[in-house]
């Protein structure tokens, strides 16, 4: 096909640089999508599209009818990161959660970073996802934040920023894994001759960290993921992770304690269970504990857990760290506990919180992107460029009545990646989510997932809100 | 294994072995009312009696015709046993258990959901609805040979098996009652006395050959049948696929299965029982181990009697089945109490 009428539009593209020449790691990428033959990509998508939808891979949207269920979107022209670059951004993310993890530790125990005035102790206290009874918890291992989602977006000069910390139940590492193999399976001759970083291997990793941080006594750990039931968005992924990993899929009432013990009901009886990769958020985990009006938890679960009978992943208490206005003191948590720099910058991001950026923002509030502090799923976001004057008003008043909600960050100009429409090639905005994962060492998945804003122009990657997704390629130097 | 999980998917092989029973029956009247014998009114009339949702048809359809008839047992998504909603909560119990079965066997699932939510959709399928009963019962049969070609035949699939031979001998027994549902409703509520004029018209109607290969051909079994007798007669029918032990839809064989399964999950032996579930599926399987057809047929209550007395024990098993694996135990401990 014909790559001459593909246009960058003035913005940063991942696989074209400004003269339209390949980037690195891109080049075999963007020979064989130019070798293409007329009609072929349409025609890939769309048994792309059909193995999709036979493989049953979905997500359910909120809001609509309870749980409806849509097919996952895919775009199947890959998103390349150069092997080198990559490197440094394996660095960055690695930097970031093991300080990050100190942090957590931190303001559970000693609180030396709020006493040491790094981070304020009001931020630490109000913050929406701060867990009072954790305080003085030693989860195993001392490990917190097993598994990590990090939000990364490039902006138009080129930089790869953090936009957010995804502490608390981040999902989509399934999509990383089925995007791959429908891709293969779709669109084969892409793979050919390129030395590409494999990601098949997510399961293995998983299930070995989730053995490491199980508690001492636990000889060979019984591990279970605990999900909140079929109608939750991310239920594809709870089973899919289950499945992979060969471990039972729970759901809360399966679930019981027993003098401090938690036990699964199975039609032979009552057996241990070891170790929780859970996808419930804090607040639902224990009705005893947190919220008394969950029906998807397991009651005494935090009794078990702090007896040390149980390991809960990710810790309960982590998503004091995943508080955006929080995430605007990262490079100085990472300075006080490591010493250096962040590898990778934050967006510049003000906290409205602190009366004199509160009151920057609200002077320029048409020129800022706002966030609410503790919301996930891209919910809550106010693109002041965009917004009307009413919802621009709307927002200014939300933000008065409780300034500790809310961060706001410039707009940002998102890198784009080409995009199949119909038989052609257009840019899409992008951002990236790599996972991590916390056990003997910190591995970073190679590459992670590519979310891409579908709908022209929009910056909106949401699952929920018209986003889908892209195979991510770390592409290494080909063997001479 | 869990037992949330064992009830799903016991009982997502129940739902496609009801959909598939379903498109059987549908297709097996189809051939009846081209035969003409017996006034198509009558025989679609029995079809929604024999799968036992009489009250809830006549709530919404005021005629028995092979329209209205079709819609509800094919696609009607408020019949909870028409083939669109068993393949909906099969697959809805597929999901919920999609980390015990393997890909292959889930992808068939879900294309079987499908298609027939494609079809539910065109509504097309109503006037020519053979394709489709086709497709049904082939989606069903792929999902249970991809089942025993690519799930370990452990605990897990011995479940499925369980629930899916369960519901076969069940459905096997309503067929083989549906001459009962030909008879006129008068005749059913208060059968004529033997010996009278009155009493010889059923029977003619009973002992039809034409009816009672059709009974044949809806669990596929003609071919076999003839091979063990020959000749259609409605004794030799009626044996066949209530006591046939090597049929794989018989009542019998289905019972000897089942409880195969029932014993490969508690680690039991035949003959003796712990648990109300084996003491039932025992019991059920013995009684057509040591039965004999013209005892049913001599007998007072005669083979409606008998078959009714079957579903009966069918459901008591069945219960006990849920009572002894699947039923959430209460456990008694105080955190239990306030959850």
């Amino acid at each position: 096909m014909d790559l001459q009428a593909y246009q960058t539009e003035g913005f940063h593209d991942e696989l074209f640089d400004a003269s339209l020449g390949p980037r690195p790691g891109a080049e075999l990428l963007v020979s064989r999508l130019a070798a293409s033959c007329d009609g072929e990509l349409a025609e890939r998508q769309r048994a792309a599209d059909k193995m999709l939808l036979t493989m049953g891979i979905t997500f359910n949207v909120y809001g609509h009818e309870a749980g409806t269920e849509k097919i996952w979107p895919f775009d199947i022209v890959p998103r390349v990161i150069d092997a080198g670059e990559w490197s440094v951004i394996e660095r960055g993310l690695k930097q970031r959660i093991h300080a990050l993890n100190l942090f957590i530790d931190d303001v559970y125990n000693q609180r030396r970073i709020v006493a040491d005035g790094v981070v304020p102790d009001w931020l630490v206290d109000s913050g929406k996802c701060f867990r009072g009874p954790c305080a003085g918890l030693k989860p195993p291992r001392g490990v917190w934040c097993h598994i990590t989602g990090t939000d990364l977006v490039r902006g138009g000069d080129g930089v790869m920023y953090v936009l957010e910390d995804n502490l608390r139940t981040p999902s989509g590492v399934s999509y990383v894994l089925e995007n791959r193999e429908v891709m293969k399976r779709t669109f084969p001759q892409l793979f050919a001759g390129q030395r590409i970083s494999p990601v098949e291997n997510y399961p293995e990793k998983l299930l070995a960290m989730l053995e490491y941080i199980a508690p001492p006594q636990a000889r060979d750990p019984t591990v279970v993921v605990l999900t909140p039931g079929i109608y939750n968005s991310a239920y594809f992924e709870h089973s899919f992770l289950a499945r992979q990993m060969g471990v039972e899929l729970v759901q809360g009432s399966d679930l019981v304690v027993q003098g401090d013990v938690v036990f699964m009901r199975t039609t032979h009886g009552l057996e241990r269970v070891d170790v929780i990769y859970r996808r419930i958020d804090d607040d639902f985990l224990d009705p005893l504990a947190f919220r008394d009006d969950s029906l998807v938890g397991v009651p005494g679960l935090m009794r078990a857990y702090r007896a040390g009978n149980v390991a809960l992943v990710n810790a309960p208490g982590t998503g004091i760290a995943d508080d955006k206005a929080v995430y605007a003191y990262v490079p100085q948590i990472i300075r006080y506990y490591l010493g250096e720099d962040a590898i990778i910058p934050n967006v510049p991001t003000y906290v409205c919180g602190e009366p004199a950026q509160c009151d920057h923002v609200l002077s320029k509030l048409h020129e800022f992107v706002v966030k609410p502090a503790n919301e996930s799923g891209g919910y809550g976001i106010v693109l002041g460029p965009r917004a009307t004057k009413e919802q621009l008003e709307d927002c200014r008043a939300r933000i008065k009545a409780n300034p500790r909600n809310y961060i706001a960050q410039p707009m940002l100009s998102l890198s784009r990646v080409p995009t199949v429409v119909g038989d052609s090639l257009e840019g899409r905005h992008v951002d990236l989510r790599p996972f991590i994962l916390y056990g003997e060492e910190i591995f970073v998945l190679p590459g992670g997932l590519t979310r891409v804003a579908l709908v022209k122009g929009s910056l909106v990657v949401n699952s929920s809100q018209g986003g889908g997704s892209k195979d991510t390629w770390v592409v290494h130097e080909r063997r001479r | 294994m869990l037992s949330r999980v064992a009830d799903s998917v016991y009982w997502m092989n129940r739902q496609i072995e009801r959909a598939e029973n379903v498109a059987r029956a549908v297709e097996t009247t189809l051939d009846l009312a081209l035969d003409g014998t017996i006034s198509p009114g009558r025989l679609w009339n029995a079809l929604v009696c024999t799968f036992g949702d009489e009250a809830d048809f006549w709530a919404r359809f005021g005629l028995a015709d092979q329209a209205n008839v079709i819609s509800f047992l094919a696609f009607d998504q408020t019949n909870p046993n028409s083939i669109a909603s068993c393949l909906q909560a099969a697959r809805e119990n597929a999901r919920t258990v999609r980390d015990m079965i393997s890909t292959p066997m889930w992808e068939e699932i879900n294309k079987a959901h499908l298609y027939v939510r494609s079809a539910a959709a065109a509504n097309a399928e109503i006037d020519h609805p053979r394709e489709f009963l086709d497709e049904m019962k082939r989606a069903s049969q792929l999902i249970t040979g991809v089942a025993d070609a690519t799930m370990s035949h452990g605990e897990a699939w011995h479940f499925a098996r369980m629930g899916r031979l369960i519901e076969r001998a069940d459905k096997t027994s309503r067929v083989v009652d549906v001459e009962h549902y030909f008879q006129p409703a008068a005749v059913r509520i208060a059968p004529p006395a033997s010996g009278t004029a009155a009493a010889a018209a059923v029977l003619e109607v009973g002992t039809d050959a034409v009816q009672w290969s059709a009974v044949l051909e809806s669990a596929s079994a003609l071919e076999m049948y003839r091979k063990a007798y020959g000749a259609v007669t409605r004794r030799n029918v009626a044996e066949f696929l209530i006591f046939d032990r090597f049929f794989p839809r018989a009542m019998h064989f289905c019972l000897i299965k089942a409880e195969e399964s029932l014993l490969a999950i508690t680690g039991g032996s035949k003959g003796a029982y712990s648990n109300p579930a084996e003491q039932r599926l025992g019991r059920l399987r013995s009684q057509l181990d040591y039965g004999a057809i013209d005892e049913i047929l001599g007998d007072t209550s005669g083979l409606h009697g008998f078959i009714d007395s079957f579903q009966a024990g069918l459901n008591r098993a069945s219960d006990a089945i849920y009572d002894t694996f699947f039923a959430l135990r209460p456990v008694g401990s105080a955190a239990e109490a306030a959850g």
